[in-house]
């Protein structure tokens, strides 16, 4: 009995968490007279989606995002790499000290530091640019620990028995411990994706041109605008911004979970 | 060989760590520096004025009202969506029918971008039309309610989209922790005679202990970080109803310009981060003290 009732409120509670998703799918599919009238037989229109697409420059808005999300995840695996690989296995003077400098960053993240970034940045010529909205990101304190705990798990007499084959230390790195942390890599990689297609408010200061926009500000500016009120075609926006993620968190949800799980974040 | 390791070292850690002093320890210690000058105008550069910045501060009502509304939305947010997210662990991870679907529809907030979801939210809960109104006037046959309009509902509106973001994400912790407890443990229980409920008591919560601080941490993090869907659904409003310290902070430096008094306001934000790392260090240097 208590089985059953369970089951429900879990249900009922996967119902409310997915019932905005739903609703906007509703709207986005169905002519905007049908926006708030529910109708099984209501016509099913594309017309939404390339209304929207057509409103605001969501290709290149998508292409901004492409790029910085590959860019600073391109950046963040190389420096976290080195970085991660330097405190799991080297011993000198002072690491434990320049390690908890690291791991400050996982307090005190860069969204915090706004006006000082600004200024850095303005500093550097380099407002309303992609670089200027990943560099802060770059050196991620996340990844640096993450590689850390996993490379410092690697036995050592692998490590050993590669440097008697006459390896140095970079070959090492990227030949015994790159390939072994593959999972953890992989949660990593994941994590930072959704991160950096999500951010809003850094992206949101730091540009303000078409040319620079990611996805997030750019949907922002174009609802926020003379849409009016037409819920379909904002609708269609939502969901179209949300697309790639969306789809690639549900053809590779066994794969984001467990890689979550593997990488032993507790 | 030795001197040959740390140069070694201090290669491989040097390009983050120029990116790290760069955009992290920097602008922490400049903001301190900044919130002492005047903001700087077009024939008036900064002027050293002191503690000025924090007295203007302290007679601004927008600013305590700011921090008093970020209070409770930290004291909501924070206990709503880590209990939330236990439990949907547990169910999850029990044998109920369609879980692989429930977990999904539990995690499918966390990869949405916030600003979608704000636009989604707001469409919700639109007077009248929204499907808030449309449920609670189908159930209870209230009237059309201005959800984000009025002083009493907005910040309660901020606060449960953000438990509805953040839930899943916590989830994802708990199940990893609920998996790596050895069914051993369980089995032992069970053949104990203990109930269902009190296995849950004295054996999981326990061992769940380490990874509720990991998330509490990261809950408490988000609770003055996630501001994103404010920014576009309520801008703070109405009357600053829901204004936050982040989303102040962005008013002030970007909005007014003003960036003296955002600094200074940077200054209280980070030295409520600075504290609840330091409470963390703490718990978890007794914590390692006892094993």
């Amino acid at each position: 009995m208590s089985r059953t009732l369970e089951t429900l409120a879990a249900w009922l509670l996967g119902l409310l968490w997915i019932a905005p998703l739903a609703y906007a799918l509703w709207a986005a599919v169905h002519p905007s007279m049908y926006a708030t009238r529910f109708d099984l037989l209501a016509p099913l229109t594309f017309d939404n989606f390339t209304a929207a697409w057509a409103a605001a420059p969501f290709g290149r808005y998508f292409l901004n995002t492409f790029l910085l999300v590959t860019s600073v995840l391109a950046a963040q695996l190389v420096l976290c790499t080195l970085a991660g690989f330097a405190f799991a296995r080297a011993k000198f003077p002072g690491s434990g000290l320049l390690f908890g400098l690291v791991l400050l960053q996982l307090m005190i993240l860069p969204d915090v530091l706004l006006v000082e970034n600004y200024r850095t940045m303005r500093a550097l010529g380099l407002v309303d640019t992609i670089l200027a909205i990943g560099l802060p990101y770059m050196a991620s304190a996340f990844g640096i620990f993450l590689l850390r705990q996993t490379f410092k798990q690697v036995p050592k007499e692998l490590d050993d028995a590669a440097r008697v084959e006459g390896c140095g230390t970079f070959r090492i790195l990227m030949r015994v411990y790159v390939p072994l942390a593959r999972p953890t890599y992989l949660a990593y990689g994941l994590t930072s994706v959704s991160f950096h297609w999500n951010n809003f408010l850094w992206p949101l200061v730091i540009t303000n041109t078409v040319e620079t926009r990611p996805l997030t500000v750019g949907l922002s500016v174009f609802a926020s605008t003379d849409q009016g009120i037409d819920w379909s075609i904002i609708s269609a926006a939502t969901l179209m911004t949300s697309a790639p993620l969306l789809l690639g968190f549900l053809l590779f949800q066994r794969q984001f979970v467990q890689s979550f799980m593997r990488a032993g974040i507790r | 060989m030795k001197d040959r390791t740390t140069l070694h070292a201090w290669l491989m850690l040097s390009p983050a760590l120029l990116l790290l002093v760069a955009f992290t320890h920097y602008p922490a210690v400049a903001t301190l520096w900044h919130a002492l000058f005047s903001t700087p105008r077009a024939n008036r550069p900064a002027r050293f004025v002191g503690l000025d910045n924090f007295r203007f501060l302290a007679e601004d009502p927008i600013f305590w009202q700011a921090l008093w509304n970020n209070l409770v939305y930290a004291v909501a947010t924070i206990p709503i969506s880590v209990g939330l997210a236990l439990l949907m662990a547990l169910w999850v991870n029990g044998k109920l029918k369609g879980r692989t679907a429930l977990r999904m529809a539990y995690f499918t907030p966390t990869v949405l971008p916030m600003i979608a979801v704000a636009n989604l939210w707001l469409f919700f809960f639109t007077p009248d039309y929204g499907l808030l109104d449309r449920a609670t006037q189908f159930l209870f046959g209230w009237g059309p309610t201005n959800w984000l309009g009025s002083h009493e509902t907005a910040l309660g509106a901020m606060i449960v989209v953000a438990v509805w973001k953040e839930a899943g994400f916590f989830m994802i912790f708990y199940l990893a922790a609920l998996q790596a407890i050895p069914p051993v443990l369980l089995e032992a229980a069970a053949v104990e005679g203990a109930s269902r409920a009190r296995i849950l008591w004295r054996v999981v919560l326990p061992l769940l202990g380490p990874t509720t601080l990991f998330i509490l941490v990261n809950a408490v993090i988000n609770a003055f970080r996630l501001v994103d869907h404010i920014i576009v659904m309520t801008r703070g409003g109405p009357d600053n109803a829901t204004a936050l310290l982040l989303t102040y902070i962005y008013e002030l430096g970007f909005r007014f310009w003003d960036t003296a008094s955002a600094s200074a306001m940077t200054v209280v934000l980070l030295a409520i981060l600075a504290t609840v790392a330091a409470v963390q260090f703490l718990v978890v240097e007794r914590r390692t003290h006892y094993q």
